[in-house]
């Protein structure tokens, strides 16, 4: 029975688990879900994909806002004539049996019209009559079959944002007029004096003109908009010299056609935008259901439940809650506000705040912060402060929030475009200046001729294509970077600063270690008998770990729901659970989990649960410590120095007791002569992330959770860190190998120009040929390099 | 010669047509969610064949929670 897999999530079924329909489950939960399908006609399900599914939770009260209609209109995009369109976000979303189920909901519910799935951004969109149907009837519908939607402050507060797709139509008109002014100037490229292509050689051209029209005034126009802006901050960006070249093909080619000079160079015009916006487009890929501007507004619940003072339950939004009121939290609810415990057995799990997983015990007349987690039962609590003025949420009044850290940044392109265009301005004016001497007729030709042959569309092209095929490999090493500019800044860190708890340790696995006296062997038989009676996550990782064979019959049992377990036989107690259950004093520290032994009603010691270190968190260390300054921030006490010290390197500077403030305030310090790469987990760290050059959130489960930053990186790939670091630097060599070959096509190029030789059909070959040339050398470097993250 | 006229302006109509319907398919969403197509067409077979099957599954689970109470 133990290795039997459950047939709905593929999780092991255990001791609890369910047998059904001739069919293991790992409980009740994956059974429901198996039922609800195949009673509904879904059983092609587990066709599709075996054992997809995913255990739902229990969701029933937690929605109760969802009756509040104007939240229900604030969450809807369309809500006319007893019809409801509504985007839900879905994390659970991982398979093609997923998408299938979802977009068949209509069977699980007649008044469900269209459900319609999108992947990458595990988004699902409703559309259903609200006759018989509700919003929150949907929720609980699709939390019924283990897709939980994800229903945050954030979703509630955000405008309506249109989606930008200029790019494309963008890409799509430059790419539409480059093929077709192609093919019209076809003819001119040979030369051939036949009579009827002289004869129509004029409507050809004029045709060509109007197709690079729209290329230049509307494809085009980005660049013009960025070279003007660069130029009134006085900087000389890359879009300079390309917006001159841009202008020149234009206004160089129209005044030949209409001189009759020649047939122009709008095949080149025309390509060399195509070319510039496919580099953007590349570079533009994104993860979609990543999200990196995460703040504490995608945590927290919409609503909460607020008692009246005749005792009445209501919903309220959570803006609306002040200092004094009586709010419920139910179980797995998180506490949006700072308050005090009133009513009931809290068990937090601040994991969010401080990336601890392990849950801690509070008593009424408490202080509980906000952000942290009930998991046991339903809590009353007294307010104490508003949302925006609690402890966790002030940290997002700091300006470091508002801050954009790429436009304060000078990519590695812009910064030699500042000497590329000079040098062009000069060569081009020394040029005119000879022929001016030499030959007057053909001063203008070569000037212009200069500015379009070094239009340094192959060097704008370097970048986007290195970097946006680097963010391509790092996600296929589960490394997820916001941007390419991510990638540039990775290469100039000199200093990385790790937060410990849950950057460093790991949430999944405890060692357990025991202090106090030491236990007799009756002593352990009793309280592994003892332990086995109770279902609590801690009793059990507890039975797992002690030794002892011996198996006794109780006398007495009794559990404390929150407080802990007692056990009686021969003659002999043993307690087990919190502090004050036992009659030891509450230790301050709030992180370290400890449960407390007493037998005969003598403390004999605790079992405290500490976090492991991830694998090989020694080795990348060492590996950063050659190049890289480290240290380590925690928000803990000291206790762990001793062990840090021996997994780290001497130079590693260590810093115990750090509040959220006191991290951004030492990143900030550093900054003054560093770039500091920072990387950390939890929303305490969100400060420190965002002040830092780059900020990298780890993450055990990267759809879940991670704090706004520049890249979320999981867990399991946490060693290949340093890897990371110098692949980026590799990436930016290669930009700078592009660039030499790109200067050499200039230089072919240019000797063209100079000598008032380039013919438009020279032009047309080069342009295209070194930006093919560039795309093929960056992707190949790349790929390359990719091997280097294989081991 | 002047028939290169009404070739030039037939071509230039097509492409023109296209390019609309390119910009069309555009606006109308189509290139905002490229991957999931890929899968849901995949899928058209099966709800065929599941309607079927699901009246087997009905009956068969129907008698196994009765002989599970």
């Amino acid at each position: 029975m133990t290795d039997t897999t459950c047939y709905h999530c593929g999780d092991a079924c255990g001791k609890n688990g369910v047998h059904f329909d001739d069919k293991d489950f790992c409980c009740n939960g994956c059974k429901t879900v198996y039922e609800i399908f195949t009673s509904n006609g879904l059983a092609t399900y587990y066709e599709i994909e075996a054992k997809a599914g995913t255990t739902p939770n229990e969701v029933r009260k937690k929605y109760d806002f969802l009756d509040n209609q104007e939240i229900v209109g604030q969450l809807v995009e369309f809500n006319e004539d007893g019809v409801q369109v509504v985007s839900l976000s879905i994390p659970s979303i991982h398979c093609s049996s997923c998408i299938w189920v979802l977009e068949n909901l209509n069977k699980l519910h007649s008044a469900i019209s269209v459900s319609q799935v999108d992947f990458p951004k595990k988004t699902i969109r409703v559309t259903y009559r609200t006759q018989d149907f509700s919003l929150k009837a949907l929720v609980l519908l699709l939390g019924s079959i283990g897709y939980e939607p994800y229903i945050s402050l954030e979703e509630f507060n955000k405008k309506d944002k249109k989606v930008d797709r200029s790019l494309i139509y963008k890409l799509g008109v430059a790419g539409f007029a480059f093929g077709n002014v192609m093919l019209l100037s076809f003819p001119e490229y040979f030369e051939v004096q036949e009579y009827w292509l002289d004869q129509y050689k004029v409507v050809f051209r004029w045709l060509m003109f109007a197709f690079s029209l729209p290329v230049v005034f509307y494809a085009g126009q980005d660049y013009f908009i960025s070279a003007y802006k660069g130029l009134r901050s006085k900087l000389l960006n890359i879009d300079v010299p390309i917006a001159l070249g841009i202008l020149t093909l234009f206004l160089r080619s129209t005044a030949d056609i209409i001189f009759d000079l020649g047939s122009g160079f709008f095949d080149s015009l025309t390509g060399l935008v195509f070319f510039l916006l496919l580099g953007k487009f590349f570079q533009q890929k994104t993860y979609a259901y990543l999200s990196f501007e995460r703040d504490y507004k995608s945590y927290f619940p919409i609503a909460v439940t607020r008692l009246t003072k005749s005792g009445e339950e209501e919903n309220v939004q959570v803006y609306h809650i002040d200092k004094g009121d009586r709010i419920l939290i139910r179980s797995h609810e998180i506490i949006p506000v700072d308050c005090i415990l009133i009513k009931g057995n809290a068990e937090i799990d601040y994991s969010f705040v401080t990336g601890e997983s392990e849950a801690v015990f509070r008593e009424s007349g408490e202080k509980l912060f906000a952000g942290g987690k009930q998991i046991g039962d339903v809590l009353e609590v007294e307010v104490l402060k508003s949302v925006s003025q609690s402890y966790l949420t002030q940290l997002w009044g700091n300006a470091v929030f508002a801050k954009d850290k790429s436009s304060h940044f000078q990519n590695i392109t812009d910064s030699i475009g500042k000497r590329f265009t000079i040098a062009v301005l000069s060569i081009a004016t020394l040029a005119t200046v000879y022929w001016l001497a030499v030959d007057p007729t053909l001063a203008l030709n070569v000037f212009t001729s200069v500015l379009i042959i070094a239009c340094p569309c192959a060097i704008a092209l370097a970048a986007p294509f290195t970097l946006g095929n680097m963010l391509r490999i790092f996600g296929k090493y589960k490394f997820y970077l916001k941007n390419t500019n991510v990638i540039e800044r990775l290469a100039k860190i000199d200093t990385a600063i790790f937060d410990k708890t849950g950057t460093l340790t790991t949430n999944q696995k405890d060692t357990v270690c025991y202090e106090g006296l030491e236990l007799t062997e009756a002593e352990t038989a009793l309280l592994k008998t003892t332990l086995r009676a109770s279902n609590h996550p801690l009793s059990r990782s507890l039975y797992d770990i002690l030794k002892s064979n011996a198996i006794m019959t109780l006398d007495e049992f009794q559990e404390h729901t929150g407080k802990g377990i007692e056990g009686k036989a021969n003659a002999h107690t043993i307690k087990v659970g919190s502090a004050a259950y036992v009659g030891e004093e509450q230790s301050t520290s709030m992180t370290n989990t400890a449960v407390y032994v007493s037998s005969d009603e003598n403390v004999k010691g605790k079992f405290v649960f500490k976090n492991t270190y991830r694998e090989g968190i020694d080795d990348v260390f060492e590996a950063l410590g050659t190049e890289y300054g480290l240290g380590i921030l925690s928000g803990d006490n000291d206790g762990e120095r001793n062990r840090l010290e021996e997994l780290v390197p001497k130079t590693t500077s260590m810093l115990f007791n750090q509040k959220p403030e006191d991290k951004l305030e030492y990143i900030k310090k550093l900054q003054e002569e560093h770039k500091v790469m920072m990387v950390g987990d939890g929303l305490n760290d969100a400060g420190a992330l965002a002040q830092s050059d780059v900020g990298l959130a780890v993450s055990e489960n990267i759809n879940v959770f991670s704090p706004a930053c520049d890249g979320i990186l999981d867990a399991s790939n946490m060693n290949l860190l340093p890897r990371f670091l110098r692949l980026s630097k590799n990436a930016m060599q290669v930009i700078k190998m592009s660039f030499i070959l790109s200067l050499c096509y200039n230089i072919v190029g240019l000797y063209f120009a100079v000598t008032g030789q380039l013919q438009p059909v020279i032009a047309a070959i080069l342009m295209p040929l070194s930006s093919i040339s560039i795309v093929v050398f960056t992707t190949i470097a790349t790929n390359f390099l990719e091997k280097k993250l294989k081991n | 010669m002047s028939v290169i006229y009404v070739l030039l302006a037939i071509s230039i109509t097509v492409a023109v047509a296209f390019f609309a319907a390119f910009v069309l398919s555009v606006k109308s969403g189509q290139y905002d969610d490229t991957y999931t197509p890929s899968v849901r067409m995949l899928f058209e077979d099966e709800v065929v064949k599941d309607k079927k099957e699901s009246t087997l599954n009905n009956q068969k689970s129907n008698k196994n929670t009765t002989t599970n109470q």
